[in-house]
């Protein structure tokens, strides 16, 4: 290691980088500080500001309604980990139906497809009105119809199929080399898949994966259509009668007081794989000019 | 003569033409090769001469469209042929390493030995890292592939196939993904490897290490065996003309 000091040229580069950043940061602050104003300009001159202010930024009855809203989250968030964890694994097993090549499999393998072009093109609300209203109709005596298992059920139908086209593509995007490094040193096809190309496919699918089950999260919201009180149903029954829409402000942060550390928490994880996103320190990592 | 470890008997591969209604594309046009055991075969000849699906045929990652890949006298390319339990008695090193990115050094090397070779998780860990040991990176069994050099990733990868102690050892142009002042490294390491008696069929653009290692030197030319024999005969001594123009435009 030579003793370095920099030399005019770096000194002179270094200090109109410096004025460049200056200049960015002064930049940046004042287009912050135009769009926040434009945005309080036009909403606090809205004629209706003032009533709509109490009527849904009002911190008596937010703090009134917490109790009763906070209960109903519970509610989502059993959903979404009951439904989170199912259609991990009935996603990834499906996955693995679908992109394997066993006779044995090809029944269920055409029974894969058709479960994920249906789940996939019908709209979440049909599909909960449809289980929600038709289960029960068929009087199956061993079936919960509480709304809440029924809202659940649909919720884990539709995600599921989400899921298993997800880990599909992340199947498909091992290069094939890997499978024929791995069958080259004896491992048998199940083998491959298991050690070789699993592991692989999940890691390059963990950021759509993580973002899916964000959305999940929230659409665990709309099993309160059924009538299950969850978050939204909740703070809809602590409207009826005043009409103050705080409860339903206070919904929507305590679904943001989940959903952003959720997302923040799967970035950071796989920011921290052994072999993916560790791009500071190798060449072409920094940024371009 | 011993008899023939490996034998290949008019062995023919084709691949699906482009487009429907093409043609399809002759790799392999009839190829016979024998290797007795500790044997060394070269096999040289321009890209797309078929040396890589050649030894791809070998290690039954392709099927073929007609003759024998006899390995000790049994055609294992006949469907009904156990083929994991076959490829596990061969190890095929690839011009891209295709070292498993998500496993540690170590575990790509363990994996077979666990799975296919029924060790406990101790005995392969101790293999293991008695072959890292033997091709110089010990130091490195904790890494991930990604944070090694090409040169050392290409020692892990063979350190992977030896570990299983293969009948036969199988290298794709190990050398030709490296920078040049990596390639001694890998050479002399399968120098070393020849010298043990590990019996090798290898593709290569590297003349001088033909020369150096080979007991035969095989020339293929669109699918076929043109030219075969020791390397004073084929490298120094070629007989026909598209050898010649071969290896003299390697120079």
């Amino acid at each position: 290691m030579t003793d370095w000091q920099p030399s005019e040229l770096a000194r002179e580069r270094e200090a109109f980088r410096r004025t460049q950043r200056r200049r960015a940061l002064a930049v940046a602050t004042v287009a912050t500080a135009v769009v926040v104003g434009a945005v309080a300009y036009v909403v606090a001159t809205a004629p209706g500001w003032e009533r709509a202010r109490q009527a849904f930024f009002s911190p008596e009855r937010a703090v009134e309604v917490l109790p009763e809203v906070a209960e109903g989250l519970l509610l989502n968030l059993r959903v979404w980990v009951v439904a989170s964890v199912v259609g991990l694994v009935v996603g990834l097993l499906l996955a693995v139906v679908r992109t394997s090549r066993l006779p044995a499999l090809f029944p269920l393998r055409v029974l894969t497809v058709v479960y994920v072009d249906v789940f996939r093109g019908v709209p979440v609300l049909l599909v909960l009105l449809l289980a929600g209203f038709g289960l029960p109709a068929l009087r199956l005596e061993w079936l919960p119809v509480s709304a809440a298992f029924l809202g659940g059920l649909a919720i884990v139908l539709t995600y599921t199929a989400y899921l298993a086209e997800i880990f599909r593509a992340g199947i498909e995007s091992v290069h094939p080399s890997q499978v024929a490094a791995a069958r080259s040193l004896g491992l048998s096809r199940g083998q491959t898949v298991r050690r070789v190309v699993l592991p692989q496919a999940v890691r390059n699918v963990t950021a759509p994966t993580a973002s899916t089950l964000v959305s999940l999260q929230k659409d665990s919201g709309l099993i309160s259509i059924l009538g299950a009180v969850d978050a939204i149903r909740a703070a809809q029954i602590a409207t009826t009668g005043d009409y103050n829409f705080t409860p339903y402000v206070v919904a929507g942060l305590l679904f943001l007081l989940l959903s952003i550390p959720l997302t923040r928490l799967v970035d950071a994880w796989s920011a921290r794989q052994g072999w993916r996103g560790r791009l500071r320190g190798v060449s072409g990592g920094g940024v371009i000019r | 003569m011993s008899a023939s470890l490996l034998s290949l008997r008019g062995v023919r591969k084709t691949y699906p033409g482009p487009g429907r209604g093409a043609a399809p594309k002759v790799v392999l046009d009839g190829v016979d090769l024998d290797v007795t055991e500790h044997e060394c075969v070269v096999l040289i000849g321009a890209s797309g001469s078929g040396k890589s699906t050649l030894l791809r045929v070998i290690d039954l990652l392709e099927e073929v469209d007609d003759g024998q890949v006899l390995l000790d006298g049994v055609d294992v390319a006949d469907p009904w042929v156990d083929a994991n339990a076959a490829r596990a008695r061969m190890a095929m090193v690839f011009q891209q390493y295709n070292l498993f990115p998500h496993l540690r050094v170590l575990d790509n090397v363990t994996l077979a030995l666990r799975l296919v070779h029924g060790r406990g998780r101790a005995e392969a860990a101790a293999s293991g890292l008695a072959m890292l040991e033997k091709v110089g990176l010990a130091h490195k069994a904790r890494a991930y592939p990604d944070e090694l050099s090409g040169g050392e990733q290409q020692r892990a990868a063979i350190a992977r196939a030896l570990v299983g102690a293969p009948e036969l050892l199988l290298l794709d142009e190990v050398t030709s993904a490296l920078d040049p002042e990596l390639v001694g490294e890998v050479l002399d390491l399968l120098v070393a490897l020849r010298d043990e008696g590990t019996t090798m069929v290898v593709a290569t653009h590297e003349m001088g290490f033909a020369r150096e290692v080979a007991d035969e030197v095989v020339f293929l030319h669109d699918g076929q065996v043109h030219e075969r024999g020791t390397p004073a005969q084929v490298l120094d001594d070629p007989q026909r003309e598209r050898t010649r123009d071969f290896l003299r435009r390697l120079r």
